[in-house]
């Protein structure tokens, strides 16, 4: 049989590789602007862009979709034309590709900047990015399957499975976590309400760090690492049954996120059971990558790019373990809330993620550029700096994490609470600066290792297609008996499943959506009533400055929460959150029950300086709540998408809610008034206090009544 | 909570997905050598170069 000649295609890696370092820096610089912020905040400047509300979106979304996003595709890119023995499907598509997602991240960004997100963590950005994302996401994975279809190698190897793996349920979960209505060409509300939109969302959110921040990067290892070693992969049996076991526990373990929260017992049990269970292809994985070493411990002393896969293989299996950890109920009632999560996701990020990205850019570069790399020392140099960096971002973080949750917990012999919310946040900021100084290290190894390719890339040649050659892949399927139409279809496996996803999913979606909008909207507790119209508006402005970030809306059903906050939420207080707004840190105290706990003049003090009513806080100042009005022509239209979405509204009160919205805007302004502050009612900060003060005021009616 | 027999038919439709993904890997014959693809991955270039 003759050899076919073709070439891969470097081009496309190339500038995926030039994009994971350029949006690297962004969104490591970001985040260590925001870490900064945490214990000089007046970083905050009182410049809406860079608040801590809107800059940590910006670095997260950054990091995971902009950083590994494209790390995956440089990976995935280069991996999957050689494993197939193909060039990429299309080089069309490879383009659309790249530019598609480069203007999805650039657009992202400017838009969380700017103040347009949907209040979802890791699904911040608004609708049309939404499908924007989806259509680039089709694109990849039309490419990636063209490939794979015209593949002239016949076993597929365990990486092509995780990004096969990555794409199917990628997609699916960013289809379904991102449901919303569209109010404007920015702003729209989620479909879904409280309780149910947290599980989708926690659903979702696990679900992208299991594929996105994991599969893919585990498909990358099982590639890049035997390659850099030069041996083969421990056990590659191993490794298939790590796919499908991973594949098939990981999508269940989403209630974790919610454990203790108004979610019904049964589904937190399930996320717990299934997050134990992980433990076992998470561990199985971690050790193939590291066993494949064997007999090449003598080059790791020496060679930066094994002891960058040694750190990302350990600090993957550190995580790992520390996940089913968090997700037992008793650990989780310590940790949750506390920066044990961020330390979590960090060892993750920084360790597993970031040092395998910088292993396979250092391996790759010079390959494709036909040189070696230009400095060696330096490598070696950015793997200490930055490894010293994840110890000084970690460990201060734990320490932290404890402190606060032990401090949070105490209570004097007179049963009351022994510190104040703030005293916690105070006595762990000490912390927050080793942490940034972990941050500062870690970013100046990325940049040690720009200069590094940089200077590797000046003096290399770039193959932009480099030439192979392969035996085309024989066609084994010979035709027998009688030709049936469903024949054809059993021929083409790859088509079927994707017919069958599609028909199942479509069917799936039609069917139940109208469903769970309708029943889910029935308020189970009589007292729990919708937002007014100004409400409405003060929790737009709410959801704008990311308060989520730092303030839960979840109180727990612990002494010690009740005590503080008040009585433990319940899951028919919500009904009416199009999105929900639980958080997930609590940098600031929850605010589940901060209605009429202070007067509204409290509250326009403390947003516009925090120190001047809690002296010590390292919370924002927000001046132009008390420049900006609210845009009372919307309304109307938030009135009539939010009935769309299940909000029992009268009918025609859209045309009622503006006198409505203008009745208790002035109350809150004569308020402001007899305290001496003059304001002008139509400016945001009376919209923010309004929706303030209604926080979990409902059932308390109820229990005032009786 | 019906929110969770959307959740419940997305989860089980990738399960099945994948099901069905692994029953066809099986029935290809994917498995049957899993000695040469581990080693096959690291001598492609040399092939390349010739």
């Amino acid at each position: 049989m003759s050899l076919e000649k073709f070439s891969y295609d470097n081009r496309t890696v190339k500038w995926f590789a030039y994009a994971t370092m350029f949006w690297g820096l962004i969104g490591m610089l970001a985040g260590l602007w925001a870490a900064i912020a945490l214990v000089r905040p007046e970083m905050n400047l009182g410049y809406a862009p860079v608040t801590f509300g809107r800059l940590r979106p910006v670095h997260t979304n950054a990091v995971i979709f902009a950083f590994v996003g494209n790390g995956i595709f440089m990976g995935v890119y280069y991996s999957l034309q050689r494993l197939c023995k193909a060039r990429m499907y299309s080089d069309l598509l490879s383009k659309i590709h790249f530019w598609g997602w480069q203007a999805i991240i650039a657009g992202g960004a400017l838009t969380l900047f700017m103040g347009y997100t949907t209040g979802k963590e890791y699904a911040e950005l608004e609708w049309p990015f939404d499908i924007a994302i989806t259509l680039i996401w089709l694109v990849f994975g039309a490419n990636m399957l063209g490939t794979i279809l015209k593949r002239r190698v016949a076993h597929l190897y365990v990486a092509i499975w995780f990004y096969i793996g990555t794409w199917v349920a990628v997609a699916m979960l960013h289809i379904i976590n991102s449901f919303e209505m569209p109010l404007s060409l920015f702003k729209s509300y989620s479909w879904y309400a409280g309780v149910q939109d947290a599980l989708v969302q926690w659903w979702y959110g696990h679900n992208a760090v299991a594929f996105f921040l994991t599969t893919p990067y585990l498909g990358l290892m099982y590639y890049f690492v035997p390659k850099a070693a030069n041996r083969p992969v421990y056990s590659y049996r191993w490794s298939i049954i790590h796919f499908w076991s991973l594949i098939f526990i990981y999508i269940w373990a989403g209630p974790h996120h919610l454990l203790y929260t108004a979610l019904p017992e049964w589904a937190q049990s399930l996320g717990t059971v299934f997050s134990i269970m992980l433990i076992a292809p998470s561990w199985g994985g971690m050790l193939n990558g590291l066993l494949t070493l064997r007999g090449a411990w003598d080059r790791v002393r020496e060679d930066a790019i094994l002891k960058f896969f040694v750190v990302a293989l350990t600090c993957y299996g550190m995580a790992t373990f520390e996940g089913p950890m968090l997700s037992l109920k008793n650990v989780n009632a310590i940790s949750h809330y506390t920066d044990w999560t961020i330390a979590h996701v960090h060892v993750g990020a920084l360790g597993w993620n970031g040092f395998l990205t910088f292993g396979i850019l250092y391996w790759m570069i010079p390959r494709i550029f036909s040189t070696t790399l230009y400095s060696r020392k330096w490598a070696n140099t950015h793997f200490w700096i930055g490894t010293l960096g994840i110890v000084f971002y970690a460990i201060p973080l734990y320490w932290a994490a404890f402190t606060q949750s032990m401090m949070w917990k105490q209570f004097t012999e007179d049963g009351t609470l022994r510190f104040q919310f703030l005293e916690t946040v105070t006595s762990i900021v000490p912390m927050y600066a080793l942490r940034a100084l972990g941050g500062l290290l870690y970013v100046s190894g990325l940049i040690l290792m720009i200069v590094n390719i940089v200077k590797t890339v000046r003096r290399g040649s770039f193959v932009a297609n480099e030439a192979a050659e392969a035996a085309p892949l024989v066609k084994t399927a010979a035709a027998y008996g009688t030709a049936h139409w469903h024949n054809w279809i059993e021929r083409r496996p790859v088509q079927m499943v994707i017919l069958s996803l599609v028909v199942v999913g479509i069917g799936g979606i039609f069917e139940m959506v109208p469903t769970f909008l309708v029943k889910s909207n029935i308020p189970t507790i009589s007292s729990v009533k919708p937002y007014t119209p100004l409400e409405l508006h003060g929790r737009d402005v709410y959801i704008r400055e990311g308060c989520y970030t730092c303030h839960s809306q979840m109180v727990r059903p612990f002494r010690d929460e009740v005590a503080r906050y008040g009585d433990y939420s319940k899951a028919g207080e919500f009904i009416y959150d199009h999105p929900f707004q639980w958080g997930s840190k609590r940098t600031g105290p929850d605010l589940a029950r901060l209605g009429g706990k202070y007067p509204d003049s409290w509250h326009y003090n403390h947003m516009l300086d925090p120190t001047s009513m809690s002296p010590g806080s390292i919370m924002p100042s927000y001046p132009w709540l008390f420049d900006n009005n609210i845009d009372n022509a919307k309304t109307p239209a938030m009135i009539n998408v939010m009935r769309k979405l299940g909000v029992p509204y009268p009918e025609g009160y859209e045309l009622q809610a503006k006198a409505d919205l203008e009745d208790q805007a002035t109350q809150i302004a004569n308020n402001l008034k007899k305290d001496k502050l003059d304001i002008p009612a139509n400016r945001e900060i009376v919209a923010l206090i309004a929706y303030m003060q209604r926080l979990g005021k409902d059932i308390k009616v109820t229990a005032d009544k009786n | 909570m019906n929110v969770i027999i959307l959740l419940l038919g997305a989860s089980l439709a990738v399960a099945l997905f994948f099901l069905a993904s692994f029953i066809w890997s099986v029935k290809d014959g994917q498995y049957e050598d899993d000695f040469s693809p581990a080693h096959r991955i690291l001598f492609e270039e040399e092939t390349d170069k010739e």
